[in-house]
């Protein structure tokens, strides 16, 4: 039978979202499910771990080097935890994908980097090409399987759950080579772009910083997260944790608004997912009205302001 | 101060690609292929710190097959200095190319390596965090900015919540991001240029590339979306909306 170790994705002492969406996925695969979390103090995070339903039990591994998370210090640190696990899993955020290959190698074993579906305990589809192809792939043998978990791809798990909480400490080496400088993120209160339900994205088409308040705004009305197009990050409009897309975020929202957004292939591979897409654009031949379920071609000054008030 | 920035040929990024009937694959037959996005960006942060006076040889790598000289050429075109090719046509796993670029960067004795963050084909965003594992040195993925000084990288980097930065010691593994820079263009004469650059083939059966690997079942296409329909006014999209449950 499976046990599946999970390495938690924690922001500010406080558990992220995307945990929930790797418990998801280890919920599909079987067996016994328990959570790693990582943090300079104990509490918040390990509390909220336990609450996800499915986990048997939480490590609350704690200790001042965790008050930064970075790949490594924390892949020792997994690893010293790893004996006896089947499977080693994360969600495949910019921590997950920093880390897990960095367990990978210390284990000696290959990495299933974004697992889309379960087939089976060591059998996965994965996409490739940004998603334009999915590759089904086998771990032959019975090595330890590192994956990290394609968020956009699965559920929220309910957090009805009351699993343990251990404390465990872990005695590995960890190297002083890497300092945490500083940190800006973006934040806000506007619902995270990983787990909302509800996407109002810009493009390049929003022409400047001040007329973003236009998708804010909009976003705003229907209690959506805000993303935005490479072009947009780029020219300065916004920053960059709001990009969708292939090297951006890949979102799965209930609704996906896309606002002068022409519709790369690089775009379309975060939003693929996504349930219902909406196109606002002026050119009638845009790309993107060949993935939107429904288009609408007009001035996005004007019909957002409209659809704000219609609403 | 000596990098290793290695570099793969891959299918162009304004291809769009068509998986076979037969589920084997992707069509490669008659498609573009170019350097792969993030290694040019590599290369360009290499380049500029050359040029600021901080490295003082840049030395291109790829593993991959005859073919893939063309983007070795390409990246010394740019201005790299020597290229070294693994030359192989067996399909390479990310723990098999750090495993390769881990011997490598021991027989040139580099200082540091830039790599792309990840390869636009496989997407795999691998290699570099398990090549920083095997050297036992530190990582700095997805950089948006780079700075050498006094035996240590500072390296600003990309995360899901902004930004962050953190300070290592060198060596180091760095992976670009998109943001770090915009690639030069490659003009003619440096293309003449290149062609005399020196370039070492290396065979493959120099590693030990003996790890598991992950086995493709079958590739396929994905999950076609239902066909989508044009609206003509806010209140048609509106009422559509609201139909779906949406709003
Ligand atoms: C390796 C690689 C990775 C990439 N990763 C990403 C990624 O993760 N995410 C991403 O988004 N891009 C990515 N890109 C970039 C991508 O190829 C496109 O360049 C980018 O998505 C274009 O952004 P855009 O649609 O906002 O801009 P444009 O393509 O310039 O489109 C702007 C659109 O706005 C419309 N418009 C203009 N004015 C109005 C108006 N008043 N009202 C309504 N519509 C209007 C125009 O008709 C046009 O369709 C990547 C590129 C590469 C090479
Ligand atoms: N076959 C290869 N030859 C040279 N460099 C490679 C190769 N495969 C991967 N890399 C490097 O590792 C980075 C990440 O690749 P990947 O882990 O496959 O996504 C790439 O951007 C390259 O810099």
């Amino acid at each position: 039978m499976a046990k599946i170790l999970i390495v938690a994705e924690t922001l500010g002492g406080e558990l992220h979202p995307t945990t929930g969406k790797a418990v998801a996925c280890a919920a599909q695969i079987g067996g016994e499910i328990d959570i790693a979390v990582f943090t300079e103090a104990k509490g918040a995070a390990a509390d909220a771990a336990a609450k996800l339903d499915g986990v048997s039990k939480v490590l609350q591994v704690s200790n001042a080097e965790n008050g930064a998370i970075r790949a490594a210090t924390l892949a020792p640190q997994v690893v010293a935890l790893a004996e006896g696990y089947t499977h080693i899993l994360a969600a495949n955020t910019t921590t997950g994908k920093d880390i897990m290959p960095r367990v990978a190698a210390l284990l000696g074993v290959p990495q299933v980097t974004d697992i889309m579906a379960v087939h089976g305990e060591r059998e996965f589809d994965r996409p490739i090409y940004a998603g334009n192809a999915v590759n089904r792939v086998k771990a032959p043998g019975d090595f330890t399987l590192v994956g990290t978990v394609r968020t956009a791809s699965f559920g929220n798990v309910a957090e009805s759950g009351s699993a343990a909480v251990e404390d465990a400490s872990v005695s590995a080496d960890l190297p002083a080579h890497t300092r945490l400088v500083g940190q800006e993120t973006g934040g806000g209160d506007r619902p995270d772009l990983q787990t909302a339900a509800k996407v109002v994205s810009g493009g390049r088409g929003v022409g400047s910083a001040e007329n973003f308040s236009v998708i804010f705004s909009l976003a705003d009305k229907i209690g959506a997260g805000c993303g935005a197009s490479r072009a947009a990050v780029d020219s300065g409009f916004v920053p960059n944790d709001m990009q969708v897309g292939q090297t951006g975020k890949i979102i799965a929202p209930d609704l996906y608004v896309a606002v002068g957004i022409s519709g790369a292939i690089q775009h379309l591979a975060g939003i693929k997912d996504a349930g219902t897409i909406v196109a606002i654009n002026t050119d009638e031949n845009a790309p993107i009205f060949e993935v939107a379920d429904l288009g609408l071609v007009g001035d996005l000054f004007k019909v957002c302001p409209e659809l704000e008030a219609a609403l | 101060m000596k990098a290793l920035v290695p570099i793969k040929r891959v299918v162009d990024y304004n291809v769009r690609i068509r998986v076979k009937g037969d589920g084997t694959g992707v069509d490669l037959n008659g498609v573009k292929m170019s350097v792969n996005p993030f290694d040019e960006i590599a290369n360009e942060a290499a380049l500029k710190l050359k040029e600021a006076g901080v490295i003082s040889e840049v030395v291109v790598v790829t593993i991959g097959t005859a073919k893939a000289e063309d983007q070795l050429r390409s990246e010394l075109a740019r201005g790299a200095d020597r290229g070294i090719h693994v030359v192989t046509d067996e399909e390479i796993q990310p723990l098999q190319a750090a495993r390769i670029l881990a011997e490598l960067v021991k027989r040139e004795n580099a200082d540091v390596v830039i790599a792309g963050k990840q390869a636009i084909d496989d997407d795999n965003n691998q290699t570099p965090q398990m090549l920083a594992t095997l050297l036992d040195w530190p990582q700095a993925t997805f950089a948006s900015d780079i700075k050498i000084d006094g035996g240590k990288a500072t390296v600003q980097r990309e995360i899901d919540a902004g930004a962050e930065t953190l300070e290592v010691d060198l060596p180091a593994v760095i992976s670009a991001d998109l943001r770090l820079n915009e690639p030069r263009f490659i003009k003619l004469p440096d293309i003449m240029k290149a062609k005399r650059k020196p370039l070492d083939k290396v065979e493959l059966s120099e590693f030990d590339i003996d790890v598991p690997k992950l086995e493709v079942v079958s590739t396929s296409n994905p999950p076609a979306r239902e066909p989508g329909r044009m609206v003509k006014s806010v209140e048609e999209l509106v009422a559509a909306l609201k139909d779906k449950g949406l709003v």
